[in-house]
Order: structure tokens, then C-alpha cells, then sequence
């Protein structure tokens, strides 16, 4: 009887093997899971008393906090639009062998070591009202006075372009060389032209790893914190949500309000990814195709 | 004839502009990068085009004053032991992905999909919460647990696509032999695992120490790694020169370009996704 049991939950695959994947599932349920949800229960404990949901209510009350959302959204979807637009014609001309191709990678791949710090300092140093980004321009009598790059919402935007425009390229161009490239050849000895092969061959291929690929530049954009204090405004233009959840967790020193601005940071998120990966959804995604 | 003609006329503007775009980005970027380098080597630089002198001292009292070894052997001791215990817990669960199916899978792989989805404060902060309920926050322990949560499912992630395309028949024929779970882990599928756990482990390398929020949530005055002291030393300006922080942020920076160029010898980019054979042209 044991065995039969047995053979019977082997044939619908859960066997010993599975316990391999124990260690992974527990260590995501502990150190993942239960944090999220002990912040989520923390968050409906106010400290200032009143119901569960008043720390939900205080946030969407005060302009200043709720604002939040909108700043974020305002500075991570354009750019995380322009990291993934940028990257496709880059890519597409980086498919295919050619000499100094390991180069060409190795350059566009090198911003991703400059780190935070060392991009924040170069954006001050370059990009500032003396630098020499603005030296240039008013040396060619493009402009009188300087002008203001850094300290605003452009020195977020252009840090985030840095960081994410690598991570960006390095997927599509993964996506881009997992399409069999004869299926644009076919296309090309039925009497397409370059135009259409790629609007009707390439991009439908390539629809859902843009998708994709928009996700995770979105998420790295959307928790943009250390640049937005650093070249931005931090008590104006560009005080994203992460910062108000810092300062209310370590600044006031109120857990449950920081795990609330967190979890509404986290449903902002999931709701931006939720709508892309449903439109995703409804495009191709067989084989051959930019995986996904 | 004259259509192809055409068609390379159209095509030349375009690929122009690509061109031009990158060079422009790159020029900026460079330039970037040269006014951080060459701040950290100068003197006194207000209003010029160069500083009005150049000097090395920034190298030596950044090495001195920030105790750099210290922080060099924090950052070491953590991307080890992340890197270690990341790749011992996600490689076996990375197995079981790519090859089994089971009820649930998808509810198994979209828990490890999270952690990745999710921005690192949204976590983080609860997450530290709970390390400073139980008293691990502070401590080393804390950073290397904080930072194994987006690692493990990295690991994973990119280490299912690689086990799919190894072979199943070679398992089947070990198993054939009588070769126990245990032994084909070792001897059949460590070796040919080894690539593709290097790549992982260099690029979780590169991640954790870059990775801010998350050390910077839940580390101690002892347990800095040199990305949050190096936030520090910039947000709390007048404290330091900035040409010390600069200098700082140049020897990071060729610590992460190492690890890079390290990393791209063992990792072709263009393979991370999909795997496909570079075309026989």
C-alpha cells in the first residue's frame, strides 16, 4: 500500500528530489516572506493609535507623503522607457560577429561597475554649474549662464540612465541573439525590406522580452534612493517614496508607518509590473522567440 | 541593382545615428568618469578647466583615515560568504526546477521570482525589522543574511537555463550504472556544473558589492561594506575633502572593473538569456 502511494505521487513528480529544493523555499519563506508579512501586520498597528488602517489614511492625507507615488512614477517610468528604446537599435546593430565586438560589449557593460557614489560625484563635478559639461556649452556660446543639470530632477534621471542603460542593453541583446536569425532571411528572400523585417519579423519576436526587460529596469528605477539624495532634491523634486519610507522608519524612528509607505511602495510596483506583464501576455511567446 | 543601392543609401543615416548616439553617451560618460579621476589627483580645483595642481596625497590619507583594509576585508568576508551560501542553497533548487515537474511548480517559481521583482527598500525595511528583533542586524550575520535574499533567487535564476541544457541522458546512464542522487551530484554533475556556477557566483560577486540598500539597512559601525561607507563619507559633506572621497570612489571603481573583467572572461553577455550557438558566419 506504501509503495503504491509512493509510485502513485512519483508519477505526478513529487518524489524525493523534491527535497532539494527545500533549503531555497525555506530560506525564501523565512527571510522573505515572513518579513513581508510581519511588516504588512506591522503597518496596521499605528503607533499614534486608531484603527488598523489609519497609518493607510495618514499617508493618503498628507500631500506631502502622497506625492510620493506620483514623483517616483514621474522620474522611473521615462526613464526606464528610454533605457529599453535606447537599447534595441544598439543592439541590433551589435548582433551578428564582427571585429571588436568583445570590446564594444565590454565598454557598454563598464558603467555598471561605476556605483553610486563614484556616478554622483562624476554628475556634481561634470554636470555642475562649473563643470565642465557646462564650460563646453558656454565655450561655443550655446548658453550664457550655466545650465542647472544637478540638485533637480535631470541628475536622478541622468544617474539612473548610467546605471540602467547597461543592464538594459545586456538583456535585449541576449533576447536579440536567441531569435534565429533565418527567420529574417526567410522574410528577406520573400521581397521584405529592412523596415518591415523588423517591425514584422524581429519586434513581434522581441515584444515579450522588452517586456521583460522594461520590468527589471523599472524596479531598478522605481527603488532609486542613494542618487536621488545625492544629485537630487531630496525635500523637493525628487523625494521619492523610498526616501519617505527611510525617514519614517529611521528618522522618526516609526516602523509601522515605514512598513506602510513600504508596502504601498511594493503594491505601486507589483500594479506597474502586473500591466506589463499582462499586455505581455498577449503577445507571442512560443520558441525561437526572445524567450521570456 | 539600383533598389540595393538604395537600400544601403537608406540604411546609412540610420546606422549613423546609432553610431553617433553611443558616441555622444560615451563621450559624456568619459568625461564623467575623468572629472571624478582627475579631482582626485588635483589640489585646489574651483572655476578652471584643470585643478591648479596635482598632487597624490587624497590615495593616501583615503587609505589611511577610512581605514580602508577594514572596510576591504568587511566587503570580502560578506561577498564570500554570500556568494558560498547562496550558491549551496540555489544550485540544488535550480536542479529540481529545470528538470522535474511537479503541482505547484509555478507557485514555487514565481516565490523565487519576488524577491528580484520587488525593490530592495520595499523588503529591506521590514526585513531589517525583524534582523534587529532577533538581533542579527549590526553584525556581520545580518548584512550576509539581508544580502542572500535577492542572491539565492538570483542564483537560481540563472542557473536553471544552464542545467536545461545539460544533457539528461548522461544522469540516466550514471543512475544505470548505479550511481546514488548523491553521487551523481558530485562526480557527473559538479564538473560539468562548474562554468555556469562560476558565472553565477561572479555575477552575485558583483552584485552584493555593489548592493547599497540593503547593507545600508541593516549594517553596523562594524559591519560596513565600502558601498555604504562611501555613502556615508558623501552625504555627510564638509567632513571629508571631497577630493578624498573621489579618490575613494576610484579605487571602488577598479575593484568593480576587476571583478568585471573577470567575470566577462567566464560569461558571455550575449548568453545570459537564451542560449544559442554563436552563428557559423
Amino acid at each position: 500500500m506504501r509503495v503504491a502511494l509512493r509510485h502513485r505521487l512519483a508519477d505526478r513528480g513529487i518524489d524525493r528530489h523534491l527535497l532539494l529544493l527545500v533549503p531555497a523555499a525555506i530560506f525564501v519563506s523565512v527571510l522573505f516572506i515572513y518579513p513581508f508579512f510581519y511588516g504588512a501586520g506591522l503597518s496596521l498597528q499605528p503607533r499614534a493609535g486608531g484603527g488598523p488602517l489609519a497609518n493607510y489614511q495618514a499617508f493618503w492625507a498628507d500631500t506631502y507623503e502622497r506625492d510620493t507615488i506620483w514623483i517616483t512614477l514621474k522620474i522611473a517610468l521615462p526613464s526606464a522607457l528610454l533605457n529599453v528604446l535606447a537599447a534595441v537599435p544598439i543592439a541590433m546593430r551589435m548582433r551578428g560577429r564582427f571585429r571588436g565586438k568583445r570590446l564594444m560589449t565590454t565598454i557598454l557593460v563598464v558603467p555598471i561597475t561605476l556605483g553610486t557614489v563614484l556616478t554622483a560625484e562624476g554628475l556634481l563635478n561634470y554636470l555642475g554649474p562649473i563643470g565642465w559639461f557646462n564650460r563646453v556649452l558656454m565655450a561655443l556660446g550655446l548658453t550664457d549662464e550655466p545650465v542647472r543639470l544637478v540638485h533637480n530632477y535631470w541628475g536622478v534621471f541622468f544617474s539612473i540612465v548610467i546605471t540602467g542603460f547597461p543592464f538594459a542593453f545586456l538583456l535585449i541583446l541576449s533576447y536579440l541573439s536567441g531569435i534565429d536569425p533565418s527567420l529574417e532571411r526567410a522574410a528577406a528572400t520573400l521581397g521584405a525590406g529592412r523596415w518591415s523585417r523588423f517591425w514584422r519579423v524581429t519586434l513581434p519576436l522581441l515584444a515579450p522580452g522588452l517586456a521583460t526587460t522594461f520590468c527589471l529596469t523599472f524596479v531598478l528605477a522605481f527603488s532609486v534612493f542613494p542618487s536621488a539624495i545625492l544629485v537630487g532634491e531630496p525635500f523637493g523634486e525628487t523625494r521619492v517614496i523610498s526616501i519617505a519610507a527611510f525617514h519614517a522608519a529611521y528618522e522618526q524612528y516609526d516602523y509601522a508607518m515605514g512598513s506602510t509607505i513600504a508596502v504601498v511602495m511594493g503594491a505601486v510596483e507589483l500594479v506597474v509590473v502586473a500591466v506589463v506583464m499582462g499586455l505581455r501576455s498577449l503577445l507571442y511567446t512560443g520558441p525561437t522567440g526572445g524567450k521570456g | 541593382m539600383t533598389t540595393v543601392d538604395r537600400r544601403r543609401v537608406v540604411a546609412r543615416p540610420g546606422a549613423w545615428l546609432v553610431w553617433g548616439v553611443v558616441a555622444f553617451f560615451f563621450v559624456n560618460l568619459a568625461a564623467l568618469v575623468g572629472s571624478v579621476v582627475v579631482s582626485s589627483f588635483g589640489t585646489r580645483w574651483f572655476d578652471t578647466w584643470l585643478p591648479q595642481g596635482w598632487t597624490t596625497q587624497w590615495y593616501g590619507r583615503a587609505w589611511g583615515e577610512f581605514d580602508v583594509l577594514d572596510l576591504l576585508i568587511v566587503t570580502l568576508q560578506v561577498c564570500a560568504l554570500v556568494v558560498v551560501i547562496s550558491a549551496v542553497i540555489g544550485v540544488p533548487a535550480a536542479y529540481v526546477l529545470a528538470r522535474r515537474s511537479f503541482p505547484g511548480k509555478r507557485l514555487v517559481t514565481l516565490l523565487f521570482l519576488l524577491p528580484i521583482l520587488m525593490p530592495p527598500i520595499t523588503y529591506g525595511i521590514p526585513l531589517a525589522t525583524v534582523l534587529y528583533k532577533y538581533g542579527f542586524a549590526g553584525h556581520l550575520s545580518g548584512v550576509v543574511l539581508a544580502n542572500l535574499v535577492p542572491s539565492v533567487p538570483f542564483v537560481i535564476l540563472t542557473m536553471t537555463p544552464f542545467i536545461e541544457q545539460i544533457d539528461p541522458s548522461i544522469e540516466r546512464a550514471a543512475r544505470m550504472c548505479g550511481a546514488r542522487t548523491w553521487q551523481i551530484f558530485l562526480r557527473i554533475l559538479a564538473p560539468l556544473l562548474v562554468p555556469g556556477i562560476l558565472a553565477a557566483s561572479i555575477l552575485v560577486l558583483v552584485r552584493t558589492v555593489g548592493m547599497f540598500e540593503l547593507t545600508f539597512l541593516t549594517a553596523g559601525p562594524t559591519s560596513q561594506t565600502l558601498v555604504v561607507a562611501l555613502y556615508y563619507s558623501m552625504s555627510a559633506a564638509g567632513i571629508r575633502a571631497q577630493q578624498q572621497v573621489d579618490a575613494m570612489a576610484v579605487i571602488y571603481t577598479l575593484m568593480m572593473l576587476v571583478l568585471l573583467v573577470v567575470a566577462l572572461r567566464f560569461v558571455n553577455p550575449t548568453q545570459l538569456v537564451a542560449r544559442v550557438k554563436d552563428e557559423p558566419e
